[in-house]
């Protein structure tokens, strides 16, 4: 099967491979130029405390991320993964709590349950052939509207269950908080699946030609299906680090979540049009938007203009996207 | 190929659509039935689709009497006025309560507050109102249909009062007395106004954290949101407090962390990595208060005095074990109450006063046993 799409890919790939560290290596400078920034700027910028809580809050942005980079590198977008990500917060509420089930029994039917999700976005997508924007949006309404209703619109409190809460503050590491490592592990998962698999292949395959794709033999719409599945999987994982962060299932938030973990695949270098985009890059572009959060309050610099500068950034990576296209 | 791909997502979207809208219409229909709670007999007709066509002239009778204070009226508005069984022989008056949200648990507390007294009064009630406490248009248009629906009399908290001023004209024009509650109204047609004085509420706040610092040091504010009237009221009464009455507090820059528990203990993180000499920070209503708990915890920073806005269990735990000082909760069963009571009197030609104040309490270690703050906790 890999041979098949040679023909599609092999050409341009090793030339757009190197274009995409260049790229990849950009954010990365960006980056670090504004920690270098922050850093001079303001001395309590660089404790070792304020620099977990920057990756702390990293946490469940990045997670959603990792999940819709592989969406968007295949062209897609998935509005549901901010209220989806609360409906299976709302679910290991009721899976822990409400139904008293084991921990680890609890959190796999969360993480399927996030699975599910994807699944029917999938299905919608890829087999329906909605568009992904109005077939997410659906399920964002669909999701924020059931947490709601299976919560009984009040939060589900984990206070009984102290182990659920070690999930995100609990720290293996000494002074890492374990919330950072998940992170880091799904971050490595994700780089393999994207970077080393078939899967990841013809996620970057589909994205640049669906239509090439599907003439050289690959089921695309199996492949898609499979794909806004794997974004679900993600969502729930990060459904758990919210409510074991709060110890609280909260029903009424998450709305947002999503546009802030598209912004950072987008600062990171991911196409929004598709067939580009790195995980590498999505980790970097969380971490400049919390970076850019953190520095701007600890400078006292008021919220208004926080806000400005987050959407100058999104701007700068998106006329940097076009800049890239007009050069190949 | 394409094209009947085409019509299949046009025959599945328009399936969901169905299905979406069957369920809203079980969701209002199960809503009206809730609501509608003592004698099940006028529930039945009530929910059903023969209220609409008599809460119109119940409507007009009723608030004949109340605007009008002629006497030409009063015949038939029933004018023997409080009895509550003449009320509960004719289908039981309509009143239609907008609210700023529904699933937050102060919202809840509001409704359940709303339910009871209704039920105690003889009258129905409806309560909504939009998923968050930014969505104005979604919440104009609740109040569009509320006012559609006819009813006796409408309780309505505004996220925007200059946005719902033609509307709550209409419902003027029609004789619909209208109730404000929780913040006021930029308009004169409410007849009254139950609602927390947040000003007042967030200078004890003020007043509680400059005791507990002793006086001087740094203080920090998370806040809820910067345009509604009960995040700047919350804001400015503290601060305006502190300016008049603690010139050795140096106030931080408010934050504002949109309600979001997660994104509120970001933000507290990145005030103590910024001040690490802080002495106490505020958080102006539930979410922010238990975002600062949170934030504080996982900072490890020891010695700072946390003081929250309104109530739920993560911040009576908080109180209980000490992260929190204490807090200012309002009276949100309260307010609904109120609400219902201030739009029966209306119904029955009372007068009433321009502002019910309907108080908020301080509450601490010492006293959230106490019965009567017990009373005013929701969880």
């Amino acid at each position: 099967m890999s041979t098949a799409i040679a023909p599609v890919d092999a050409g341009p790939r090793k030339s757009s491979d190197l274009r995409g560290r260049l790229e990849q290596l950009l954010a990365f400078a960006g980056l670090i130029v504004i920690v270098v920034f922050f850093a001079i700027a303001n001395e309590n910028f660089r404790t070792f405390s304020n620099i977990t809580a920057i990756l702390f809050s990293t946490v469940v942005i990045g997670i959603l991320a990792l999940g819709t980079t592989f969406v968007i590198i295949t062209g897609g977008i998935d509005l549901s993964i901010g209220t989806g990500m609360t409906l299976c917060a709302v679910m290991s509420g009721v899976f822990l709590i409400n139904w008293n089930l084991p921990l680890g029994l609890g959190l796999l039917l969360t993480v399927l349950f996030g699975g599910l999700i994807g699944l029917v976005n999938g299905f919608n997508v890829a087999i329906l052939g909605l568009p992904p924007f109005i077939a997410t949006l659906a399920m964002m309404l669909v999701a924020q509207g059931l947490a709601l209703v299976l919560s009984n619109s009040a939060p589900i409190y984990f206070s009984v269950l102290p182990a659920f809460s070690e999930i995100s503050t609990g720290e293996i590491i000494p002074k890492v908080p374990n919330a950072v490592l998940v992170l880091l592990v799904l971050a490595v998962l994700a780089a393999i699946l994207l970077g080393r698999t078939l899967f990841g292949r013809y996620t970057f395959s589909i994205g640049s030609n669906e239509e090439a794709t599907e003439l050289s033999g690959i089921n695309t719409r199996k492949w898609k299906l499979i794909i806004y599945t794997v974004a679900g999987l993600f969502t729930g994982i990060a459904g758990i680090m919210i409510s074991a962060r709060l110890g609280s299932a909260q029903p009424a938030t998450g709305q947002g979540y999503e546009l802030q973990a598209i912004a950072a695949v987008v600062i990171g270098g991911t196409s929004l049009t598709g067939g580009k985009g790195s995980i590498v890059g999505t980790v970097i572009g969380a971490l400049i938007i919390s970076v850019l959060n953190n520095g701007l309050r600890i400078m006292s610099i008021p919220q208004e203009w926080q806000n400005v500068i987050l959407g100058l950034v999104i701007l700068g990576a998106v006329y940097a996207d076009m800049a890239r296209k007009r050069t190949t | 190929m394409q094209r009947r791909r085409f019509t299949t997502g046009a025959i599945s979207a328009l399936a969901v659509l169905g299905l979406v809208v069957s369920g809203c219409a079980q969701a209002s229909d199960s809503a009206s039935q809730t609501t509608a709670t003592p004698p099940p007999t006028t529930a039945a007709e009530t929910s059903s689709a023969a209220g609409s066509s008599d809460a119109p002239t119940s409507s007009s009778e009723a608030t004949g009497g109340s605007g009008g204070s002629s006497e030409t009226t009063e015949s038939s508005a029933g004018g023997d006025g409080l009895s509550p069984t003449s009320m509960s022989d004719d289908p039981k008056p309509l009143i239609a309560i907008v609210s700023k949200g529904f699933q937050h648990q102060f919202w809840q507390a509001v409704k359940s507050g709303a339910e009871s007294e209704a039920a105690k009064l003889g009258v129905e009630i409806t309560f909504e109102g939009p998923a968050s406490e930014s969505e104005v248009e979604a919440q104009i248009d609740q109040l569009t249909q509320a006012i559609a629906k006819k009813p006796a009399a409408l309780g309505f908290a505004a996220l925007d009062s200059k946005a719902a001023a033609p509307l709550l004209q209409q419902a003027a024009d029609a004789d619909i007395p209208v109730i404000a509650f929780d913040s006021g109204v930029d308009s004169d047609i409410p007849l009254t106004t139950a609602s927390t004085d947040n000003k007042a509420a967030a200078a004890e706040a003020a007043k509680h954290m400059s005791e507990l610092i002793g006086g001087s040091g740094k203080v920090a504010l998370v806040v809820h949101d910067q345009t509604s009237a009960s995040g700047t009221e919350r804001r400015d009464g503290f601060i305006e407090w502190m300016e008049a009455n603690a010139p050795d507090i140096e106030l931080l820059e408010p934050q504002y962390g949109g309600g979001d528990q997660a994104k509120s203990a970001d933000i507290t993180k990145s005030i103590i990595a910024a001040n690490p000499d802080i002495k106490g920070i505020y958080g102006s209503n539930e979410g922010s208060a238990i975002g600062v708990v949170k934030g504080v915890e996982e900072s490890g920073a020891t010695g700072i005095t946390v003081i929250g806005f309104d109530s739920g269990k993560a911040q009576i735990d908080a109180i209980n074990s000490g992260i929190m000082a204490g807090a200012i909760t309002q009276n949100p069963v309260g307010i609904g109450e109120k609400t219902v009571q201030a739009a029966v009197a209306a119904l029955q030609g009372e007068t009433l006063p321009k502002i019910i104040d309907t108080g908020f309490y301080w509450y601490d270690k010492t006293n959230i046993n106490e019965p009567q703050i017990q009373a005013v906790l929701y969880q």
